[in-house]
């Protein structure tokens, strides 16, 4: 398998989790159950916006094998609220969310008691016997309804309107006054959400005599949470745990912490017992973050020629009932990656996020990008098509070229430093997805009716940002048999990182793959950890295990030169075995076992992104009687820097590309005027299933290493997702141009180009 | 609710007894009752497929039978699929061509997978993503989980109804 001794990144090592799984063996959060565990429910809000009057669990409590029933009113004074992790944008503090409701409730799903009892079922049928009494308030449906201001979701505040900020560079609006080109286009994404297949679940147990709490099920930035939870639950971080167990998929909207995150650990600390909470798929899709539903009015100037000279626009984002850990982050990258991979001498983009009566909004895979790179590879394809250029041309004309970067985009997020793109070649990356897509080849399809399905192709370019600073850490211990842990502040999402990282630490200690034991999230690892999001695992936790190797092997060369009895200068190590000058040797085992177990730490701070790139084509038909979209082939290339794993790579570009089909043709999350949510289960909520997108390709380039990190890596999440509404829309688009059809919003359902199809018809009669 | 009653079911080749609610079902009895926890919840009506078992050898979603409705039949779990520490063939071509990630679906898939080529080791990729239509997985995208069952069809051909 591998080109020369212990060298194993970049080949498609199998993967270490794979035998757990595969035999059954694995441990989620739900497969985890102490003795005496007590189990909860949650009894939610059925109404999108009242104020709370009666909570009577008299009947629930009388119920046999249950044991109590929680409500507000057994918290405390003070109810606590769940903080900003991430983008703290000026406003969006206004409005937390309370771990439990109080006086009001702002959205269908939101928590206002827990029940516990001897089981889950039990637990149910209880919650099913609370007498709940919600006086109904207006609902705030949507972002236009919550502009008015006629119902206030929280009357304190005196608006809906969380934040509004302006970003950019150049003189914007002097240039729209002389261009010689412009086009203003209003487009919508919609709310959909990431749905991993394991749903989310706490298991708290509190131990008396130690004053101490363990939360099994953590996962993503168990360091931020258990902060968090130590701050609500007023004890000292040192006296809990958070446990990360296997994790069933993560993609955003795992691991950030939710109400249930304080209210199963309060639970398990009031009555001394195991708690265990495990959602359930409607509490997921009612509860947990939605996210994605974004409208936006982008307007591009060109020169006549397609050179573009300005781009500015306007987010108008709806946010849900509160703030999340992480709900800034969604509009503040929809503007950032508005820009995208091209030259644009001016870009000023306003952004406003507004309050509504719905679930909650944070991140979903690519947030905030999914949606602006639809806007912005929308936009100039109808740019191009006015301006009777062909838009591929367009987009070389206007892609940063190789000899500018580091390209700087200025300061395009409020909370964040300016930023630059670091490397590339985004011309190399289009050409490539151009080339083996087959463009050429099929062009000859473009926009023609065969046997009544349209065809059409489109493509789109990304940049996507990654590897989330400020550091990540590990621990490397070299035990006394001879084989090495590795600990790190790293979470596991499902995406293989016990494979990955033991195949940075065996190259970089030159040991085989196998001698590594990866040990990843939980608080007891390490001193201080940061996670997984932002596509930068790899990127920071790999970076933090090269610098762990290289403090390994000092500390190995240390305790060699005792047993040597020599400097410890003069001890070589090569492919896992210690030399002495004078010829002795030492495998890391007898090391070990002569001087005990040899424990390092190693770190890696840094705060400049990581940016990947590439292009993604799609060739997709339309059904001129459904306006069903067949997926035909879809590629998506992206220069990662460089692979650990290609395997893995291509199994994360897969899954998001699959991912991003569902949010262009299938997910939606459908609320009616009163903001109840229509369709919170899996039969009616549909995502891709095996038929759905079979033809799926992926290529990874290494063109350019990044040069913020010793691996050169950039993140290899997202950028599978990031430019499939683009592709996809384009694609269809381009099928329907000789209707004259641009679709502007998301989903792409039937119905949708269906009535778009129609009345472009019913306009021009003479149309075939 | 507090009627239990007996249900006797043979879950790779070991007969358990368990006293169930009438309401439990069979998927909340193999992995409560039975500490079977390789067989997995996504979504309780029936959609995901996460939850399939080889019931009196049909793939069948554990979460839309009871278990007193499984009384006396013979079950197959994820965890039944592997000979001990070994692999099955099935399983060595998904852990060969990545066919998983984050491994929730993944007992479900197995289940689906080895049942259809037990029946019919022939199928060809258009009839195995129809039969894995069933199964909803969030991670891979599918590609791989195909290329790893036509795969494993070989196995199945030499030694048809390959049983575990």
């Amino acid at each position: 398998m591998n080109a020369a001794r212990n060298v194993y990144i970049g080949h498609e090592v199998e993967r270490t989790e794979d035998f757990r799984f595969l035999t059954g063996r694995g441990v989620f959060v739900d497969d985890y159950e102490p003795a005496g565990v007590w189990h909860a429910a949650i009894l939610r809000s059925s109404v999108a916006h009242g104020r709370i009057g009666k909570i009577d669990a008299a009947a629930a409590l009388k119920i046999p094998g249950v044991h109590a029933v929680i409500t507000a009113a057994d918290i405390g004074e003070k109810i606590p609220t769940i903080p900003i992790r991430l983008a703290p944008i000026a406003g969006l503090e206004k409005y937390l969310q309370p771990v439990i409701a109080t006086d009001k409730v702002r959205y269908v799903g939101e928590p206002v008691a827990v029940v516990l009892a001897d089981s889950r079922a039990i637990a149910e049928d209880a919650v099913a016997e609370i007498d709940l009494t919600i006086e109904s308030l207006d609902p705030i449906p949507d972002w236009r309804a919550a502009e008015t201001d006629k119902t206030l979701l929280f009357e304190q505040n005196g608006t809906n309107v969380a934040t509004r900020y302006s970003v950019g560079f150049g003189d914007t609006d002097a240039i729209f006054v002389s261009a010689e080109y412009t086009r203003r286009e209003f487009f919508r994404a919609h709310r959909h959400t990431a749905v991993p297949m394991e749903t989310r679940g706490v298991v708290a147990e509190w131990d008396a005599a130690a004053e101490r709490l363990i939360v099994n099920g953590a996962t993503k930035v168990t360091f931020f949470n258990r902060r968090a939870l130590a701050a609500m639950m007023q004890m000292p971080e040192s006296a809990i745990d958070l446990i990360e167990l296997d994790v069933g998929g993560g993609f955003g909207i795992r691991g950030e912490f939710y109400p249930e995150d304080f209210l199963i650990p309060f639970a398990a600390r009031k009555f001394k017992r195991p708690v265990k909470w495990i959602e359930d798929r409607l509490e997921h899709l009612q509860a947990a973050n939605h996210s994605r539903e974004i409208d936006c009015e982008l307007e591009i100037a060109c020169r006549r020629d397609g050179t573009i000279v300005a781009l500015r626009g306007c987010i108008y984002s709806d946010m849900g009932a509160y703030t999340r850990t992480n709900s800034g982050v969604v509009p503040a990258k929809a503007a950032q990656f508005l820009h995208g991979p091209y030259h644009i001498p001016a870009v000023k983009f306003d952004v406003a996020a507004y309050m509504t009566s719905k679930t909650p909004v944070g991140t979903y895979r690519a947030p905030g990008r999914f949606e602006a790179n639809f806007f912005r590879e929308r936009l100039i394809d109808m740019a191009a098509r006015d301006l009777k250029i062909d838009p591929i041309e367009f987009r070389r004309k206007n892609l940063i070229a190789t000899a500018e970067m580091p390209y700087s985009i200025g300061k395009l997020v409020p909370y964040e430093n300016e930023s630059a793109y670091d490397t590339g070649d985004y011309h190399a990356g289009l050409d490539k997805c151009l080339e083996a897509f087959g463009w050429n080849e099929k062009k000859h399809l473009q926009g023609r009716n065969i046997d009544g399905r349209y065809h059409g192709l489109g493509v789109a370019c990304f940049v996507e940002s990654g590897g989330a600073g400020p550091r990540e850490n590990t621990r490397m211990i070299l035990e006394r048999d001879g084989r090495i842990t590795v600990a790190i502040g790293s979470s596991v999402l499902g995406q293989g990182l016990e494979t990955v990282f033991a195949q940075i630490a065996a190259d970089a200690l030159s040991v085989p793959f196998e001698t590594f034991r990866v040990l990843h999230g939980s608080t007891t690892l390490v001193d201080e950890g940061f996670g997984t999001y932002h596509s930068r695992a790899v990127v920071m936790g790999g970076s933090a295990i090269l610098d762990g190797a290289k403090n390994l092997l000092d500390a190995i060369r240390t305790a060699a030169a005792l047993q040597f009895n020599c400097r410890s200068d003069d001890v070589a190590i090569e492919d896992g075995e210690i030399k002495s000058p004078d010829g002795r040797t030492l495998t890391f085992a007898a090391l070990a076992a002569a001087a005990g177990p040899i424990e390092v730490k190693g770190t890696f701070a840094n705060t400049k992104r990581t940016y990947s790139y590439g292009a993604h084509a799609a060739h997709v038909t339309v059904d001129a009687r459904t306006g069903h979209v067949a997926v035909l082939d879809y590629l998506a290339v992206e220069d990662i820097g460089r692979t650990i794993n290609p395997a893995l790579v291509h199994g994360q570009t897969f899954g998001a590309v699959v991912q991003g089909l569902g949010g262009v043709f299938l997910d939606h999350l459908i609320y009616d005027a009163n903001a109840q949510l229509l369709n919170a289960s899996l039969a009616e909520y549909l995502l891709p299933t095996a038929t759905d997108f079979p033809f799926i390709r992926g290529i990874t380039m290494e063109l350019h290493r990044s040069p913020s990190n010793p691996l050169g890596a950039k993140g290899a999440g997202e950028g599978g997702m990031v430019a499939v509404a683009a592709a996809a829309g384009n694609a269809v688009a381009a099928a329907l141009s000789s209707l004259g059809v641009e679709p502007t919003e998301l989903p792409l359902t039937p119905p949708r180009l269906w009535r778009l199809m129609k009345d472009a018809k019913d306009r021009s009669p003479a149309t075939p | 609710m507090s009627e239990h009653a007996k249900v006797h079911l043979t879950v790779n080749g070991k007969v358990y007894e368990a006293n169930v609610e009438p309401r439990t079902t069979l998927v909340d009895c193999l992995r409560h009752d039975l500490k079977l926890t390789g067989t997995h919840v996504g979504c309780e009506h029936g959609v995901c497929g996460a939850c399939t078992v080889i019931v009196d050898n049909a793939a069948v979603r554990s979460c839309l039978m009871f278990a007193v409705q499984a009384d006396g039949a013979q079950i197959t779990t994820v965890e039944g699929l592997s000979n001990g520490d070994a692999l099955s063939p099935l399983q060595a071509s998904f852990r060969k061509h990545h066919a998983l990630q984050c491994g929730f679906c993944t007992a479900g898939i197995l289940t689906t997978a080895h049942t259809l080529l037990s029946e019919e080791p022939d199928a060809d990729a258009d009839r195995i993503r129809e039969v894995l239509s069933g199964n909803i997985c969030r991670c891979t995208g599918y590609v791989q989980i195909i290329e790893a069952v036509l795969d494993a069809r070989a196995a199945y051909k030499q030694n048809p109804g390959a049983a575990p």
